[in-house]
């Protein structure tokens, strides 16, 4: 008797359409992944798993300090959806702005020269000029690797990266140059925004930690969802990303849209970067950036490149990061512990995701 | 103003709960708590708090809790982990790096009953804010006898954190001991412009090493300059910066700064034990601990050492100061006249070279 032994494969097969389910199911499935990760790597170290878990995701928002720490939420994730939005946006269309850390950057500096420029003088005026500066700066820093890429056809992601190198000499030589506080003693950085009303972005309304830049990232959340959805605009980078060579015969100009998507994020970025030196860091200083712009990359990621999703994804990453902040307090672990927690997720989403694309068919095959 | 009112209640609120004992009685226990600018393993600067920390640790046993929290950025977030901390019932808080100081500052005055120390800062904004330093500048003499003694090439670097008084204090004392036994020396600076960023370091001594410089001190806190400089084959050689270092003995490292904390927290933490504390601003060097000189090597000369060592031992005793005039400014205005020594005020605000050291500090 010829006896043939079946072998079962796993394999990938891409699907038709992109998954409904799996869109929207991958963030949720991915969190809770990497709760199940990490708290094997949390067993491994000695520690509670499930303590580590709850301090991390629950205590921020329901325990003993959490009338602090749930306005810290909005003050982490504001700039945080500010960036992904504007960056989301670019993805949409395939424009990969990968430099938002300097585009915020140059927005702190732009934004804040406006104001020290003129200190002390009180003016109602002053504050809203800082904004525009703001935005100005990051739009003009974008429009470098814009510029460059629709007329020498350079690529945005290494040009729009090194820039945020050049940015962070700039504002070392802000901290300890054109900026610098004059009443400091020859220390670096700049004059604090707290002691300046005017030109400050004071919290609003504090238990919530909002202050301008909160209002404008949700503000913004509801703007863009209305520009994707609703708006000719909207549609030209959806088709762009989806279909180039459609966008391009439905009168879609290439060069518009990098131009277009490259200035929104690098604005809104540059935003994120004003609110942030004039509000919660306070001054200019030699470390004021502290990887937001990187960050937004993951939380857009994580809002599926949708307005809403990053909101809700904005407030999940800054939970990680106060949470992981008490866990490595309270619990004395090492902050590198934390920092692979965070790296589980993106990991997690971007392996999930492959289930939207494709998915599992189990094959017979013969010997 | 609204949260100001509700951190004082909270704050107020904790201290009732944890005891609240008048801190002029001394208290049963202290919670001390400790922020960090690098990760605990930099082997440097954040290592050698946490050796301070571990000792107040041992020293007081059960009457010390000790809580810390490593790579904390210098700006708001430092604002929120301080927050946490003390609502989260520590009593003493020290801020270990220079960028705190505003948070520190700020945290402090919504926190009235806990006690914040800042390191290497000058603001004390609220009778609850202490400073604390140390003076490296007399372990940059003995460093820069030894680069003097030792370059062969006659070029000697370092590499610069952020161009901040106690930084470029650092490089004018290596500077001008390196030049009064080699006349022929010449210093290069590079700035890192970080504090740990071991890419960045093994850049600035790669550079330096290229320039044809022998001799490497560095103000950074990892051990990347000396990795670097011993790929050289003993051509270059370094110190070792704010620990020991001592792994890197067989290589290039000839001697050593090491900061050592733990006399200092074990007394300050002591003293809020026992009720003896005050705010003040503390800055001692050698004579007080803080600044040890670690082991001279062999590949240093015996008469270099013996040297070396009379000079650690002659700045301890009171004897030497390393800032003794004449020094003329490097733009060769007069600095200090004949037999005059530095006053404590100019240290603090350094923001010049002195005569001889080629090179702007960046502005």
């Amino acid at each position: 008797m010829d006896r043939k032994w079946g072998v079962v494969v796993l394999r990938l097969e891409k699907r038709p359409t992109p998954s409904r389910f799996w869109l929207y199911a991958t963030p949720p499935v991915a969190v809770i992944l990497t709760m199940i990760a990490g708290g094997i790597l949390f067993a491994a170290m000695g520690k509670n798993p499930f303590e580590v878990i709850r301090t991390i995701f629950w205590d921020p928002l329901f325990g003993e300090f959490a009338f602090y720490l749930r306005g810290q939420l909005l003050v982490k994730a504001g700039p945080l959806i500010l960036i992904a939005i504007g960056l989301a946006l670019g993805f949409r269309a395939g424009i990969w702005n990968i430099g938002a850390e300097g585009q915020y950057i140059m927005g702190a500096i732009i934004g804040a020269s406006v104001g020290l420029a003129v200190f002390p003088t009180e003016s109602r005026w002053i504050f809203p000029a800082m904004v525009v500066a703001g935005a100005f700066g990051g739009w003009a820093w974008a429009m470098i690797p814009a510029i460059l890429k629709t007329r020498f056809n350079t690529n945005e992601i290494l040009v729009s990266l090194m820039l945020v190198y050049v940015a962070e000499t700039i504002l070392a030589k802000a901290s300890t140059g054109f900026l610098k506080n004059p009443e400091g003693m020859g220390f670096p950085g700049s004059r604090n925004f707290s002691s300046y009303p005017a030109a400050q972005n004071a919290f609003i309304y504090e238990p919530l930690g909002l202050h301008w830049g909160g209002v404008a990232a949700l503000v913004t959340a509801v703007l863009a969802y209305i520009l994707l959805t609703r708006h000719q605009a909207g549609f030209q980078i959806r088709l762009a990303g989806q279909a180039p060579r459609a966008a391009r015969f439905h009168g879609v100009s290439p060069a518009r849209l990098v131009v277009l998507c490259m200035g929104l994020s690098g604005a809104l970025a540059g935003l994120a970067g004003m609110f942030e030196v004039t509000g919660p860091a306070g001054q200019i200083s030699i470390d004021f950036n502290t990887g937001y712009g990187f960050t937004a990359i993951i939380v857009a990621f994580l809002g599926r490149l949708n307005p809403l999703g990053i909101v809700l994804a904005g407030f999940l990453m800054a939970l990680t990061y106060v949470g992981g902040e008490m866990a490595s307090t309270n619990l004395g672990l090492p902050d590198a512990a934390i920092q692979v927690f965070q790296g589980m997720l993106l990991f997690f989403l971007l392996a999930v995701d492959v289930l939207t694309n494709y998915r599992f068919r189990l094959a017979v095959g013969a010997h | 103003m609204k949260r100001r009112n509700l951190l004082a209640t909270a704050a107020m609120g904790l201290t009732l709960a944890f005891g609240g004992a008048a801190f002029a009685q001394g208290m049963d226990k202290v919670k001390a708590c400790f922020v960090y600018v690098g990760p605990i393993g930099d082997g440097g600067w954040t290592f050698q708090h946490h050796e301070g920390a571990l000792a107040v640790q041992k020293e007081f046993g059960d009457k010390v809790e000790i809580q810390w929290q490593e790579n904390v950025p210098e700006g708001a977030d430092a604002e929120r982990v301080l927050t946490q901390m003390a609502l989260g019932g520590c009593n003493i808080i020290f801020t270990t790096s220079f960028g705190y100081m505003d948070p520190t500052n700020a945290v402090a005055a919504k926190f009235p009953d806990v006690k914040f120390e800042h390191a290497t800062g000058f603001k004390r904004e609220h009778p609850n804010v202490t400073t604390y330093n140390a003076r490296f500048y007399e372990g940059r003499a003995v460093q820069g006898h030894i680069a003097g003694k030792m370059t062969k090439s006659n070029k000697i670097g370092y590499i610069g954190s952020f161009p901040i008084p106690e930084v470029i204090m650092g490089i004018n004392s290596y500077y001008l001991h390196a030049k009064k036994v080699n006349p022929n020396v010449e210093l290069s600076v590079v700035w890192a412009f970080t504090w740990f960023d071991p890419a960045k370091e093994a850049d600035a001594a790669k550079a330096l090493i290229d320039q044809g410089v022998d001799v490497i001190a560095s103000h950074t806190d990892s051990t990347a300059p000396l990795a670097e400089a011993a790929k050289t084959n003993g051509a270059v050689i370094g110190f070792g910066q704010a620990s020991d270092m001592a792994e890197y003995k067989d290589g290039p490292r000839v001697s050593s700064i090491i900061d050592n904390w733990a006399p200092y927290y074990v007394k300050r933490v002591g003293a809020l034990l026992d009720g003896t504390y005050a705010q003040q601003d503390a800055w001692e060097g050698i004579a007080g601990g803080e600044v040890e000189i670690g082991e001279i090597t062999d590949k240093v000369p015996a008469d270099v050492k013996a040297e070396a060592e009379a000079l650690r031992d002659a700045i301890a005793a009171g004897t030497y100061h390393p800032f003794t005039g004449p020094i003329n400014k490097q733009d060769g205005s007069p600095w200090l006249a004949e037999g005059a020594t530095a006053p404590d005020g100019d240290l603090l605000g350094m923001n010049f070279y002195v005569e001889g050291i080629v090179g702007d500090i960046p502005q």
